[in-house]
């Protein structure tokens, strides 16, 4: 398939508020990407024409209740089926800030033991409490599997910001060695808040912005075609979006967001 | 209009018996009503009953009430005024929009006129921006009061078609140390105030999923019993689809929120004194919030705007329904016809009047000829919003309100705005503060330390992170820089995915200087936001004006305002920055006093080139530091002076053409690349300046103050590093561009005054050429950033 003819559904609700800049970032990499409402998609428009879901970063029905659940719901409920369809055919699933949320309440992630019916984990409130709106680093720490960032390799630092709440990822404290280990052994690990340097901060602030577990920024599930993350790489697209571009005499192009873009577009050009 | 005994109707409404009322019982009606008209007004109301030979319901009266609230109708600053040296009439026209008039710029497009003022950005674009103050309510409860006027702002921008794409938010509290046991019955500790004020703020812009990327926090002693809440949106909107040509006929659509109980009286409320009793009396004034309605609104909106589907839209604020459809009725020539029983309720029981009058948050009005009527409605539900069809625009200039089949009010347009004029006098009451000597300290480090610590000055990075700053993806020059978070004077923003046109956005306010002299503190402010504009590159600017100010009734606070308002023109003018919008605030009283005279002034200026716009870190060891403009000893009002523990009375001046010059010469001066940082001087002067542009970039600087341009007046180094006299910046020029440089700045009184180094430390040099400063930057920066963290 030609870049030109991926297809990326960009799916919106009441309160999401990250859908323009995603596509603009997909249409930049060439891709065909489209926002439209989950009504449409519910009545119109069919899931299955399209390549790639992205649910992108806001506030979906207001986050009451818990972060992404009432979406996550509604979703699974509506759409079940076809998202099922598309999960196990391999189309690739980008979930942002609230689209991680959401598909940590799906049980589209992680994905222990196919899509479960309950969150397997949870992004909890942030640790210290509050909004934080900040740019982090983040390894790659995926040996290849997650298709999202193919084109980074392991272990590089890149550079995107973060901004919300809940963020706090977390397993149930009986569990969380264990799902570690899961997550390690069938390379679901994505992404790790570090230092500048690279070290990992092991839960200290800000370089792990929100007290998550074992740093976790992002995961993927089993097959590595659905991706979750805090950052937000759209965000971090163009080069004068970096906080300190200034500094440059020449402005950078692009800023490291770009390579998540440009991976699942190189996965669906070899794929399909 | 048929008389009906209410006794009969189906529900509650009240004639009100005004035609053979005395002027006691009409004042009492007033009172009853809960209306806050003065006598005069009333009179003018029972004449006009008189005339039509029957009483007015109490829908009718409240309407009128609305309509004329000093929120709503400004009445003073539309009234006459007698001063001392003679009668003004309208201090609108007189100073604020005189300026633009005078200036009339092509690219102004509508000022004072619509909910929002606007102006050209490129060929297609414009840019509508309003802000907003929203004291009262966040006085008495300041989550919902902050939230609720941050969504006011935006819907100002919806109202004039737009698409908000960025907030802004200036903030006034007491000292966050405030003495609890100070504070008289009813009035909430500055801390209180403070976080539930700045959660607000952060929540509405989040969930709406705008990033806040300008403004300000600022701490007064005379904010304690008046906090001070400034909340500003701006907006993108294609020049073409400004439509606003509404006909008899046109369906009147109530979309968004449904119509409560919540915000009855918020106009009247935001008309009078906070009192011991406002928590009690007012509580119900205070809208509550919910932006993902506000969020799926927006939406509709603008797809209704992009399909051309309306021919007038505003938006449902102070007043409620009732302001917003006597506007639009009067905007438009017509009438207009409303069956408020049609009024989605959140809940049953409210009476004619509470439905008209209620400021329940979330709603628009918009104006959609009967053919799209259908397709209109299918946008909203798309959306999940509610849409409702109330009524329609008639011919008659009248406005017909039914309720059941009833029909409860009928009132004339043209009486409904023509209030009668009020008419306050003016006098300077004031005593003039005195300037105090001192000798010159010994250890200025100290100080600077001080100074770069406190309340005023110190990082705002607690508050600024709990705003989305970077939602929409287009901030370019943030609020904080880098990693270290040092204050950028300005934010820049690429509205258009294919230009790099920018959107320059900066403020000034200053209350210290407002205890002197109102007239200097305005055009100190002015000056302020141009030059903070100015510093990053923006130019083309236009201002908007929010005063903040005490009971108009006194005649020394009018007398203040009318200072403020004369310095408003006299440098809106002068520095060819037309104002396009405004709002006041007045009547900020507490038992603990008036506010001090508070003017925002916001400046929207333009970058051609956002790749050019220039950041506050320095760059390059070796490179030169200039200074630019000449310091004055102008100390009064200066956090210096606060910190020695008094006002003094030399508040800085502006002096014309020098700061205009000083001001076009900065921006040739980015347009040719020779500026690799530049900062604008104010709170904390020289000093403070300095040692942001260095600890924001872990690189140092080494000063010589006896080569700073200055009047001849200045021979000491305190008031060297610490005047904040106006129209100043610090910039960081490379040496191979030094000549050139120079040569741009002749105008301008303008030295290379050190360099930047590549050891970490301020290295400042005495007039003596002495060491006056030598400080590490790490605790410089350890110091600013934490200044105000540790004391919320």
């Amino acid at each position: 398939m030609k870049r030109e003819e991926i297809r990326i559904f960009i799916l919106r609700v009441g309160g999401t508020n990250c859908d323009e800049e995603t596509k603009r970032a997909f249409r930049d990499s060439r891709m065909d990407a489209e926002v439209g409402h989950f009504n449409q998609l519910v009545k119109e428009k069919n899931l299955l024409d399209y390549d790639a879901l992205v649910i992108p970063g806001g506030f979906s029905h207001g986050d009451y209740v818990r972060a992404g659940a009432i979406w996550a719901k509604q979703i699974m409920a509506k759409l079940g089926k076809e998202v099922k369809t598309f999960v196990d055919e391999e189309r690739p699933i980008l979930g942002i800030c609230n689209g991680f949320q959401v598909l940590i309440e799906a049980g589209l992630l992680p994905q222990f033991d196919g899509i479960s019916n309950f969150p397997e984990a949870a992004l909890g409130a942030n640790i210290p409490a509050g909004y934080n709106c900040r740019w982090i680093h983040l390894t790659n720490e995926s040996n290849g599997r997650c298709v999202f960032t193919r084109r980074i390799r392991k272990g590089s630092i890149i550079r995107i910001p973060i901004a919300h709440s809940e963020g706090r990822f977390m397993f149930s404290k009986e569990c969380e060695r264990k799902y570690l280990e899961r997550l390690l052994d069938n390379d679901q690990l994505v992404f790790r808040y570090c230092q500048h340097d690279g070290k990992y901060p092991d839960g200290r602030y800000p370089s792990n912005p929100n007290g998550s577990f074992y740093d976790i920024a992002g995961i993927c599930d089993p097959s590595g075609t659905i991706l979750g993350l805090m950052p937000h790489p759209e965000r971090a697209y163009y080069g004068w979006q970096l906080p300190d571009w200034t500094k440059n005499d020449k402005i950078p192009a692009f800023g490291d967001g770009r390579i998540i873009f440009e991976s699942v577009a190189e996965y669906l050009t070899k794929k399909f | 209009m048929n008389l009906f005994n209410h006794q009969i109707t189906p529900f509650e409404i009240y004639e009100i018996r005004v035609q053979d009322a005395e002027n006691k019982k009409l004042l009492k009606i007033s009172r009853k009503l809960g209306i806050g008209l003065n006598l005069e007004e009333m009179k003018a109301i029972k004449e006009y009953f008189q005339k039509k030979g029957r009483n007015p319901t109490d829908i009718e009266l409240q309407t009128i009430g609305q309509t004329w609230s000093e929120h709503c109708f400004h009445r003073t600053f539309k009234g006459s005024i007698i001063t001392e040296s003679g009668e003004i009439h309208s201090l609108f026209k007189t100073y604020i929009a005189k300026a633009t008039k005078e200036l009339n710029p092509s690219w102004c497009i509508s000022t004072f006129e619509d909910n929002a003022g606007i102006i050209e950005f490129n060929n297609n674009y414009a840019i509508a921006a309003k802000v907003e103050t929203h004291n009262h309510p966040s006085a008495i409860e300041p989550f919902g009061g902050a939230a609720t006027g941050v969504g006011g702002a935006i819907r100002d921008i919806l109202g004039v078609w737009a698409d908000p794409i960025v907030c802004t938010d200036v903030l006034g509290f007491g000292p966050l140390n405030y003495d609890y046991d100070k504070l008289p019955q009813g009035i909430k500790h500055p801390k209180y105030l403070f976080k539930g004020v700045v959660s607000g703020i952060g929540c509405y812009g989040n969930n709406m999923g705008i990033p806040t990327v300008n403004g300000a926090i600022i701490f007064d002693e005379s904010y304690v019993g008046n906090v001070v809440v400034y909340c500003g949106c701006i907006g993108l909107l294609p020049k073409d689809k400004f439509v606003r040509n509404a006909k008899p006929g046109d369906i009147i659509l109530l979309a968004g929120g449904r119509t409560g109980r919540d915000g009855i009286h918020g106009v009247t409320f935001a008309s009078a004194e906070l009192t011991e009793e406002s928590e009690e009396v007012s509580r119900p004034a205070v809208q509550i919030a919910n932006p993902i309605e506000e969020e799926k609104l927006k939406r509709a909106i603008i797809e209704v705007r992009d399909r051309k589907l309306g021919s007038g839209i505003t938006d449902l604020g102070g007043g409620g329904l009732s302001s917003a459809i006597g506007e639009m009725a009067h905007r438009f020539s017509c009438g207009a016809h409303v069956d408020l029983e049609k009024v989605p309720l959140k809940r049953k029981g409210l009476a004619p009047w509470e439905i008209y009058v209620s400021e329940s948050q979330e709603r628009m009005l918009l104006l959609i000829p009967e053919k799209n009527l259908e397709q209109v409605l299918d946008v909203f539900r798309e959306e999940d919003v509610e849409a409702t069809p109330i009524g329609k625009l008639i011919e008659d200039k009248l406005l017909k309100i039914h309720y059941q089949n009833y029909q409860v009010a009928e009132l004339d347009t043209s009486f409904l705005f023509n209030p009668p004029r009020i008419e306050r006098s003016a006098k300077w009451s004031r005593e003039i503060s005195k300037d105090h000597s001192f000798p010159e300290p010994r250890n200025l480090s100290s100080y600077l330390l001080k100074l770069v610590s406190s309340l005023n000055i110190a990082s705002r990075e607690k508050v600024v992170r709990t705003y989305d700053h970077e939602v929409k993806g287009n901030t370019v020059l943030k609020p904080l820089h880098g990693e270290s978070g040092g204050p950028n004077d300005a934010a820049v923003l690429k509205p258009l995915v294919n230009s790099w046109k920018g959107l320059v956005i900066s403020c000034g306010i200053n209350p210290r200087y407002g205890k002197i002299d109102p007239y200097w503190m305005a055009a100190s402010v002015i000056d302020e936001a141009i030059r903070n504009n100015t510093a990053v590159g923006g130019r083309r600017i236009a201002l908007l004006d929010n005063f903040v100010w005490g009971s108009p009734a006194k005649p020394d606070r009018l007398e203040s305002l009318v200072k403020a308002c004369k310095a408003c023109y006299d440098f809106a003018k002068r520095f060819d920055t037309p104002f396009i919008s405004g709002k006041d605030s007045l009547y900020n009283e507490s038992p603990l006093g008036p506010v001090t005279p508070t003017l925002l002034v916001t400046a929207i200026g333009l970058i051609p080139d956002v790749r050019k716009a220039v950041s506050l870190d320095l760059k390059l060891p070796g490179n030169l530091i200039y200074a630019v403009g000449p310091t004055f000893a102008e100390l009064g009002g200066s956090e210096y002076y606060r910190l020695k523990g008094f006002v003094g009375s030399s508040v800085p001046k502006v002096r014309i053409p020098q700061a205009e010059l000083t001001m076009s010469a900065m921006v040739k001066a980015i347009d040719c690349g020779y500026l690799r940082a530049s900062h604008d001087i104010s709170d904390g002067g020289l000093a403070v300046a300095a040692a942001e542009m260095a600890f924001t970039s872990n690189l140092g600087m080494e000063l010589h103050l006896k080569n700073v341009p200055r009047a001849k007046d200045v021979n000491r180094n305190d008031f060297l590093l610490f005047s904040e006299s106006n129209s100043r910046f610090l910039v960081e020029v490379p040496r191979h561009h030094a000549t050139e440089f120079e040569s741009l700045t002749k105008d301008a009184p303008c030295t290379a005054i050190g360099k930047v180094t590549k050891e970490q430390r301020l290295r400042v040099y005495g007039l003596k050429d002495e060491s006056v400063l030598d400080m590490d930057l790490g605790e410089l920066f350890f110091a600013w950033k934490h200044g105000l963290e540790i004391e919320i």
